[in-house]
């Protein structure tokens, strides 16, 4: 199984007539993904290489039975696109859309948890999420992920994802899902969630976990792992060696309370159980080789 | 964008905050004119915008106009926390009575905005945090409402904030910070602040409030829609980084660092992570630059200008896997920078990803003599970090 989208889950690209969005919408359908319509207000009635273009979410909505879209608008208009497509029904929104201000961040993100409980935001400023066999919303090459699993990735930054999707998958790992959640934050999904719907999942019986410094939600991570994950988890932080963020004030400190850094994140992830390794190419291989000692006792992949 | 204290105090004045009067000052004459001017003894504050300006010497107090110049005269120019004192913010001195604690910020976890107030304003308090946590009334306010009054009074009864002799603070007083509060809680939102604190926030001897210090944090995410803070940004970077001046101007993301190993890479993390490899295999990375997504060979050019132009650079590790960023534009960028500037250092490539093997076999058909390609990011590090470190490095 997936986790969020799987071949069933049809797309509408938010922003398909734009540079990126074409680019990105026509690959995700050369993949396999269903991207069924496109929306750009004022354009509704064109189509992208046979992709029918509409004004609103809505109407893309009503005349294709979608249930999912990816917006790859400018970030000035992204929020409003996010919102558009929560109340249009929406059950999965990927936003791939960076830059987009942190005060909208937030209120979009609040509006979503108390509007539309079940919309489901990835991103913002993500790569997206790709089950691969089955679909690809975003920005990721296809080519590098492998279907079949048995590993689901979660990742706050989008091209240590693609190189952890590239490592496994030249060693044969295949992926289950794989969720690029974002650097942003306030990202829709974080790192719990996606832990939780790993848990569930009856396919994936490992997990990879790329967090970076900033906030504190590998700490959170940690705890959850803790608490309520059986499977093994192998994690990568990256920052250790990052400049200290020149920063005014106190109160980022006070609110941080010690957390952020890469230190706390990979000691916090390290108490928990979670395998933690020093750089990415590291962290693959020691998935790799997680995966192997899995599969010699079948008894565990029941 | 974090503003200087004087930018921040104006955007606050702006809101309806009380602030002291005072002017900025670029040249000593124009201190003491200005200080004359407000009568004695007034405050000279370098406008740097870090923390920590008193213990570093960038705060004083003069009495007298000679006092003044001899003080101008010693801080404009001065070096405070790697930043250049170009201008001073003259004010009028404050009887103070009480000292206390205001910030709004982000707070990620809850996600939520978080209001924190205390009664040790003044002092570090970041050290009250960690010894008297509960000297720090907090309140979380919904994205999407007001920070109401009733919110803001039962926020301050729950601080509860005294006058310097211990007691607590009277109705008139608490009515007058409700208000204070509410319009700095509307800074933050609209003026898209990252942060807005105000440390500390003064109750003088005649019971009115001032705001005697502004550290304001603007997001830049949201300059589309504050045409008006074109002009704070050249002054809010006016003594910092050249090579990070060289870069905005560029519209690149960069940190510049001490090391030799010049790095570019695509993606916040990926950008981290080869500051981290590059650690490991014993090297020392000169900078951080994050080129994006969707980076054009334009962006890559400018990259390799901004880099070149810092003289401990020995080498470059181009760190890219290609999502949006494709790696036949980044080959692309490459061979056009080349042609603009002339390469002094090796360059070391990992490419990967979309058209990685478009990327390739551009590079490769235009060889390039300090030009290096390597299948994996530790690879290219290594020989990265071994061409800084033979020295042989820079050639030109």
């Amino acid at each position: 199984m997936t986790i969020f989208a799987d071949k069933n889950t049809k797309v509408v690209v938010q922003g398909l007539t734009g540079s990126q969005g074409r680019f990105h919408g026509l690959r995700n359908r050369a993949y396999g993904t269903q991207v069924v319509a496109g929306v750009t207000p004022g354009k509704g009635g064109t189509d992208v290489e046979g992709i029918g273009v509409f004004d609103s979410v809505s109407e893309a909505f009503a005349a294709t039975g979608a249930d999912a879209t990816m917006v790859m608008v400018p970030a000035r208009s992204a929020a409003s696109a996010i919102i558009d497509a929560a109340a249009a029904g929406a059950r999965l929104v990927v936003c791939i859309t960076e830059g987009i201000p942190l005060h909208d961040q937030a209120k979009t993100v609040a509006t979503l948890q108390a509007e539309y409980p079940g919309t489901r935001l990835i991103g913002p400023n993500c790569p997206g999420i790709i089950s691969p066999g089955e679909c690809n919303i975003g920005i990721t090459a296809g080519e590098i992920a492998l279907a079949g699993g048995p590993v689901g990735i979660v990742s706050r930054s989008g091209t240590l994802t693609y190189q952890a999707l590239y490592e496994l998958s030249r060693k044969g790992v295949g992926q289950t899902t794989c969720v690029g959640i974002g650097g942003d934050p306030f990202p829709g999904t974080r790192f719990v969630d996606c832990l939780a719907a790993f848990e569930k999942d009856p396919d994936t019986h490992a997990i990879m976990l790329i967090g970076e410094i900033g906030g504190a939600d590998e700490e959170a991570a940690a705890e959850f792992v803790a608490s309520s994950v059986t499977k093994p988890v192998v994690a990568y932080v990256a920052g250790a060696t990052a400049p200290p963020g020149r920063r005014m004030g106190h109160a980022g400190a006070i609110v941080s309370a010690g957390k952020g850094g890469a230190g706390s994140k990979m000691r916090a992830l390290s108490e928990a159980g979670v395998t933690v390794c020093s750089d990415p190419c590291q962290a693959a291989l020691t998935m790799v080789s997680v995966v192997d000692s899995l599969s010699m006792h079948p008894m565990s992949l029941a | 964008m974090d503003l200087l204290e004087y930018q921040g105090k104006g955007l606050l004045a702006d809101f309806g905050v009380p602030t002291p009067q005072g002017e900025v000052c670029s040249e000593a004459e124009g201190v003491v004119r200005c200080a004359a001017s407000l009568g004695f003894p007034v405050v000279l504050k370098a406008q740097v915008p870090v923390g920590g300006r008193g213990k570093a010497g960038g705060v004083r107090v003069v009495s007298s106009e000679t006092e003044a110049r001899s003080a101008a005269q010693e801080m404009l120019g001065m070096k405070l926390k790697g930043h250049i004192v170009r201008e001073l913010w003259v004010e009028h001195g404050c009887d103070i009575d009480s000292e206390w604690y205001v910030s709004f910020t982000l707070d990620r976890s809850a996600r939520k905005y978080l209001g924190m107030l205390s009664d040790k304003g003044g002092m570090d308090i970041e050290e009250v945090a960690g010894s008297h946590p509960e000297a720090i009334s907090r309140v979380h306010i919904d994205p999407l409402h007001e920070l109401t009054e009733q919110t803001a009074a039962d926020w301050i009864s729950k601080a509860k904030l005294c006058d310097r002799r211990g007691r607590p603070i009277g109705e008139e007083i608490s009515q007058k910070l409700v208000a204070v509060l509410r319009r700095l809680f509307r800074v933050f939102v609209e003026a898209d602040a990252e942060l807005v604190e105000v440390n500390p926030l003064v109750l003088d001897a005649s019971g009115a409030l001032v705001a005697l210090d502004a550290k304001v944090s603007l997001d830049a995410n949201a300059g589309f829609r504050h045409p008006e803070w074109a002009d704070l940004a050249g002054a809010a970077y006016a003594g910092s980084d050249p090579r990070e001046a060289l870069a905005r101007s560029k519209g690149l993301q960069y940190v510049g660092l001490e090391g030799t190993v010049g790095i570019i890479a695509n993606g916040a993390g990926l950008a981290m992570s080869s500051l981290d490899v590059v650690s490991q295999c014993g090297g020392a990375a000169a900078n951080f630059l994050d080129i994006g997504g969707g980076a054009s060979s334009a962006v890559m050019a400018s990259a390799l200008e901004v880099i070149m132009s810092d003289s401990n650079v020995a080498s470059i590790f181009v760190n890219i896997f290609g999502g949006i960023t494709r790696c036949d534009e980044v080959a692309r960028g490459i061979l056009g920078a080349l042609q603009r500037v002339q390469l002094s250092t090796p360059i070391v490539l990992r490419l990967d990803g979309t058209n990685a093997r478009e990327g390739r076999e551009l590079l490769a058909s235009q060889p390039h003599p300090l030009v290096f390609s390597e299948p994996t990011m530790l690879e290219a590090a290594a020989k990265a970090v071994e061409f800084a470190s033979a020295g042989s490095g820079r050639i030109a």
